[in-house]
């Protein structure tokens, strides 16, 4: 038995060394583990061992059988490591060839500026209200004490569809009709399209602005360019300041001009601010006592400001975009650069 | 409005540069558009005085000394060509490195052989005309003067050493307008006192027999004076006038047109002068022109009138296009013996009206549209009679007109407090600084503890209703640097954010994003043609368009009824550029007119407009497209064709239903739409285009008002796979709806392969399934499954004709 063993352990060596893979790994297992295989021999061939010699004959083989057992685990391990190697290697792509995506699309730079802008107001507590673009006079004008004959209007060039009736020349009106149908506390934005009979590198017949109004007790001045500092400090960055100046719209008295250090240069002067240090970057002012009065609101109770955004203005800024046509050609190779 | 910085000297002490001044003006409100230093193009161009003068034989050229002063040189060789040299001339010297305008760049350089340091220069080499500085024009080198100094810089000798200011005025402050108007700001903001332009004159006696003067539409001519000057000569204007009126771009015409060229200037009146022997009688009226009444004015256009235009008559004709321009019939010529002086108000509105409908702006309309007070009117005929006598160029009579509409004569008076302006602007300015600053704005003031009795000064047509005007004044003079950004303190606290319906366009645009769509941003208006090229019938509603009565070009002409033409532009323009597949998106307004003309507010309708071109799109990408958007709201769509929208293909298309209700409709840009597109011939044809357009507030009334959890089935799904052979005639739609109505248990059904081939025979058509069965009470076993499955087989084959493959 002893002999025979050796003979086998011998035989096994030699086939082990020829089993590279798993169809060799099976027939491997067939010839020694098998049912008919060589183990299985063994025990078989043990009944014609004397019976006196067969417990130690017995545990010999049960010895060998395990070893064999081992023999067989070590190489089932060895093959499999090799040939998931060799299957991951078959399966290896090229990292570098092009990704497959679902091609995103993406909102328009205005859109996006819009709502930056609609965020860090939302924050104050402003809601937002969208009034018509087809306007009648006395929103557009009249009740914004902007009577007939004012020379406010020739600042404006309006596109009129009736004797009374206008394409709104200013998001403005927005103002009156929140005023009609709420009293203070009053917090709110107007964005919308407006539109002007003006067209070159820096007018679009049609743009985009935003109104805010803010009415309540004992708003002033000062309210309104702590409020703008937090405005442009949210879009433009923490270290820019803002500057009044004065200026003059017929429904703010007294009105000005907000200019805002330049983000660029930081206010040293640089092309983006024409060497100024600052950028105009809205209007606006104390909301005029007519203005109120026309909305029933007392304007020895409440005050309030407004202020005007150019939508246009403020994408262009950011984005460093030089023309306004751009924003409204649509161009793919413009649209896509805006993705997310 | 341009205002020389000498002219403006003449009435304040300015003791700052005008550097400084420009800072000043900027901080009060008013933008110095450009400050333009006359002589600031100018450098090392100097007096130079010629010591020795020789021609230079075979040639038309001198060669000179000169003598440049000490810095520059004593004995400076200059050659030059021009024929009116001399010895002793002193002329201006442009030296070696020296600029001259327009960026010439003068360098030493050798002429014929000898070397020549720089050029001697002409009047018109440096700038200069005839009216900034006499002689200027003549042919050849400037004379100048034989007491200027050699080496002295040639701006401080020709009066170039002085600037401009372009100041652009707000539209309040009409009272501006003038060199006069900027004086008086100037001297408020630098605390200097006015020196007001001389205004005193003296009349003859002598009154004219018949003149008078009439005023019968004070509606439109509120104020009118009139004065009659006799035994006057023209000629030329004195150098300092012709020099100021130079210098704000007005060329100098004779004494007479200039004294009422340069009150409006300096005072902001315009001024007319009427040659009274011309005029046909002595009866001055100012009345509404007669419908068709004919004027010829000063620059010979003709123009027929109607009651909208004011005019000034003689008795029996127009002599003068109110406030616009004067008639040639009465202008002052050379031969002008006796003239009638007008200072007039006029109503802004219908000067305005008039001078754009004739398309006659002039310098005289544009100061009447800003707006002329009755302060000024009186200024500017007291100023233009003080200029006659200056120049002793006529005889003042005793002819004097004051027609007036009975505006009262003093200015606007009423109550403020300090504490009232200190409310607005929410800083506490000391009391003795509002007071000072009103002063300074010649505001009469009278203080009684927090109570003031303000009256404003006349030509303040701007202040209106007390505190808040006061207010800007304080603050402007005050300076908005005292301005401390405070946060609402006082507010109460509101909450913010978008309401329902903005949140879902912000989720619309979100999930067409998602899907690969662009926002675009296109204009509200289109024109007629656009809706032609979408074989739009003319009796469709989609005709029936609001018109922009002022458009602003031919294509921008009416307020669009339909996002798709915007939409089909955006492809085709992207087309046109270049990039051939993309796909956009807007969700915009149209416009539906209740009624036409238009007389009441329109409707204005949110809708969604699709592109989607290029070869990769097919009509069921869109579909998907839809179906995605339809998810995000938990919308599911039904579809019909939409074989009548005149620009889709008819097998190509559908309307969207949502519960029944038509949301909207996609598909194929119809063939021969695409054949006419504006596109190179032969890339037309191979064009694939896929548009859609939906009702956003339709869509939305369908929308899940909030999504609500829906219990899941314990129990698994079972999925068969089905593949089916039907008659090309049978739609998906009709297979899936005869499954389902087969089995209640079946939840989904998908469609993932067709299949056409011979072995399926002509008209045949193979389709595979996905089933997925979805048990509520219990699980599923094969067998039940099986029973399922015959039942459905049964009834797509008894319906449709269809069989398993």
């Amino acid at each position: 038995m002893e002999e025979k063993i050796n003979a086998l352990r011998a035989a096994l060596e030699q086939d082990r060394a020829g089993v590279t893979n798993s169809s060799q790994l099976s027939a491997f297992w067939q010839k020694y583990l098998g049912k008919t295989g060589e183990v299985s021999g063994l025990t078989k061939a043990l009944r014609e061992v004397p019976k006196e010699d067969r417990p130690a004959a017995g545990k010999t083989i049960n010895l060998f059988k395990t070893w064999v057992e081992e023999q067989y685990q070590a190489l089932a391990a060895q093959i499999a490591k090799k040939e998931l190697e060799e299957k991951n290697r078959a399966e290896a792509v090229d990292i570098t060839l092009p990704g497959k995506k679902r091609s995103q699309g993406g909102l328009h730079p205005i859109t996006i500026t819009k709502n930056e802008i609609v965020n860090v107001f939302s924050g104050m507590g402003f809601e937002v209200y969208e009034g018509p673009e087809i306007e009648d006079d006395a929103h557009n004008f009249t009740r914004l004490n902007v009577p007939k004959n004012h020379p406010a209007r020739d600042m404006q060039d309006t596109f009129y569809v009736a004797e009374d009736i206008v394409l709104r020349t200013q998001t403005s009106p927005g103002q009156i009709r929140v005023m009609d149908a709420q009293k203070p506390p009053i917090k709110v934005l107007v964005p919308g399209r407006v539109f002007r009979s003006d067209s070159d590198a820096t007018h679009s017949p049609m743009f985009h602005q935003m109104e805010g109004l803010v009415v309540d007790k004992g708003i002033t001045l000062c309210d309104l360019q702590g409020m703008l500092d937090k405005f442009c400090q949210e879009l433009f960055g923490a270290d820019v300041r803002t500057r009044l100046r004065p200026s003059y719209f017929p429904f703010t008295e007294p009105s000005v001009e907000i200019d805002v250090s330049c983000f660029e240069c930081g206010g040293k002067g640089c092309s983006l601010c024409k060497g100024t240090g600052w950028i105009e970057i809205l209007g606006g002012g104390v909301v005029h006592h007519k203005v109120l009065e026309n909305c029933g609101i007392d304007p020895s109770v409440y005050s309030g400001f407004a202020f005007g955004i150019g939508i246009e203005r403020i994408a262009m800024l950011k984005y460093g975009i030089n023309n306004m046509g751009l924003l409204f050609e649509n161009d793919l190779r413009f649209l896509e650069q805006f993705k997310g | 409005m341009k205002v020389p910085y000498s002219w403006l000297k003449q009435y304040v002490d300015i003791d700052c540069t005008p550097q400084e001044l420009e800072e000043k003006l900027f901080g009060c409100g008013f933008e110095v558009e450009e400050l333009i230093d006359l002589g600031g193009e100018i450098s090392r161009v100097v007096v130079g005085v010629v010591t020795k003068c020789e021609p230079l034989e075979g040639t038309h050229l001198f060669v000179c000394q000169v003598d440049c002063g000490e810095e520059y040189g004593h004995g400076l060789q200059i050659l030059t060509g021009a024929p009116n040299v001399y010895q002793g001339m002193h002329t201006p010297a442009a030296l070696d490195g020296s600029t001259l305008p327009g960026g010439v760049k003068i360098k030493a350089k050798p002429m014929r052989g000898l070397p020549s340091n720089g050029m001697l220069c002409s009047g018109e080499e440096l700038g200069l005309n005839e009216d900034l500085y006499p002689g200027s024009e003549v042919y050849g080198l400037l004379d100048l003067p034989k007491d200027t100094v050699p080496g002295t810089p040639i701006q401080e000798v020709v009066g170039l050493n002085d600037y401009i200011f372009d100041i652009s005025l707000t539209a309040n402050r009409a009272d501006c307008n003038s060199v006069l108007g900027i004086a008086r700001e100037v001297a408020a903001v630098l605390d200097k006192p006015l020196k007001m332009p001389a205004l005193d004159y003296t009349c003859s006696d002598y009154k004219h027999p018949d003149l008078d003067i009439r005023v019968e539409a004070y509606d439109l001519c509120p104020r009118y004076l009139g004065h009659y000057v006799r035994n006057v000569t023209t000629g030329p204007s004195p150098a300092w006038m012709r020099r100021n009126l130079a210098l704000c771009g007005l060329r100098s015409i004779s004494n007479l047109v200039d004294i009422t060229n340069y009150v409006m200037l300096e005072i902001g009146q315009p001024m007319h002068a009427f040659d009274m022997d011309t005029l046909e009688s002595c009866q001055i009226i100012v009345r509404r022109a007669k419908e068709g009444e004919a004027i010829t004015t000063l620059d010979g256009k003709e123009f027929t009138l109607s009651p909208a235009n004011l005019v000034i008559c003689d008795g029996n004709k127009p002599v003068a296009l109110a406030g616009v321009m004067g008639g040639l019939n009465s202008e002052i010529k050379d031969t002008t013996t006796q003239l009638l002086f007008e200072s007039a108000k006029f109503a802004r509105d219908s000067i305005r009206k008039t001078a754009r409908s004739l398309g006659q702006n002039t310098d005289a309309s544009s100061h009447y549209e800003k707006g002329i007070c009755e302060y000024t009117t009186e200024l500017g005929m007291a100023r233009a009679l003080h200029l006659i006598q200056e120049l002793g160029v006529g005889e003042i009579t005793a002819s004097a007109f004051d027609c007036s509409g009975g505006a009262p004569r003093t200015g606007k008076a009423f109550t403020a407090t300090f504490s009232g302006i200190n409310r607005i602007l929410g800083i506490d300015v000391p009391r003795e600084a509002v007071l000072d600053i009103l002063r300074r704005l010649s505001f009469e003031v009278k203080a009684e503890g927090d109570t003031m009795e303000v009256v404003a000064p006349r030509w303040r047509e701007d202040i209106e209703i007390g505190e808040p005007d006061l207010a800007e004044e304080v603050i402007r003079e005050y300076g908005y640097d005292h301005i401390v950004p405070t946060f609402l303190p006082s507010a109460q606290v509101t909450t913010g954010g978008l309401n329902p319906d903005q949140q879902r366009r912000a989720k619309l645009k979100r999930t067409m994003c998602g899907q690969g769509y662009f926002e675009a941003s296109t204009m509200a208006f289109y024109a007629d043609s656009d809706l032609d090229a979408l074989h739009i019938p003319g009796d469709s509603p989609l005709r029936k368009v609001i018109r922009i009565i002022n458009p602003i070009s031919s294509n921008l002409t009416i307020m669009r009824s339909l996002l798709t033409p915007s939409m089909l532009n955006v492809v085709v323009n992207n087309l046109k550029k270049g990039n051939n597949a993309g796909r956009v998106f807007e969700l915009s307004n149209i416009y539906i007119p209740k009624e036409l003309p238009v007389t009441q507010l329109p409707e204005e309708r949110l809708h969604l407009g699709l592109a989607a071109f290029g070869q990769e799109e097919d009509f069921f990408r869109m579909k998907g497209d839809l179906e995605a958007l339809g998810e995000a709201f938990g919308l599911t769509f039904d579809y019909e064709r939409a074989s009548d929208v005149p620009f889709l293909h008819p097998g190509i298309s559908a309307y969207l239903i949502c519960n029944g209700e038509k949301v909207g409709w996609f598909g194929k840009l119809a063939n021969d739409v695409t054949e006419e597109l504006d596109l190179p011939k032969d890339s037309r044809a191979h064009q694939n285009i896929y548009l859609g357009e939906l009702d956003f507030q339709t869509l939305m009334a369908h929308a899940a008002p909030c999504l609500k959890y829906c219990p899941v089935s314990e129990f698994s799904c079972v999925r068969r796979d089905l593949a089916l052979v039907a008659d090309e005639a049978v739609t998906c739609g009709q297979m899936v709806e005869t499954m389902k109505k087969a089995c209640p248990s079946l939840g989904q059904v998908e469609l993932f392969d067709i299949y056409r081939g011979a072995n399926l025979g002509e008209g045949k058509k193979s389709m595979a399934f996905s089933l997925r069965f979805m048990p509520c009470d219990h699980e599923l076993a094969p067998e039940e499954v099986d029973r399922f499955i015959k039942k459905i087989l049964g009834d797509l084959n008894h319906r449709l004709n269809v069989e398993i493959r």
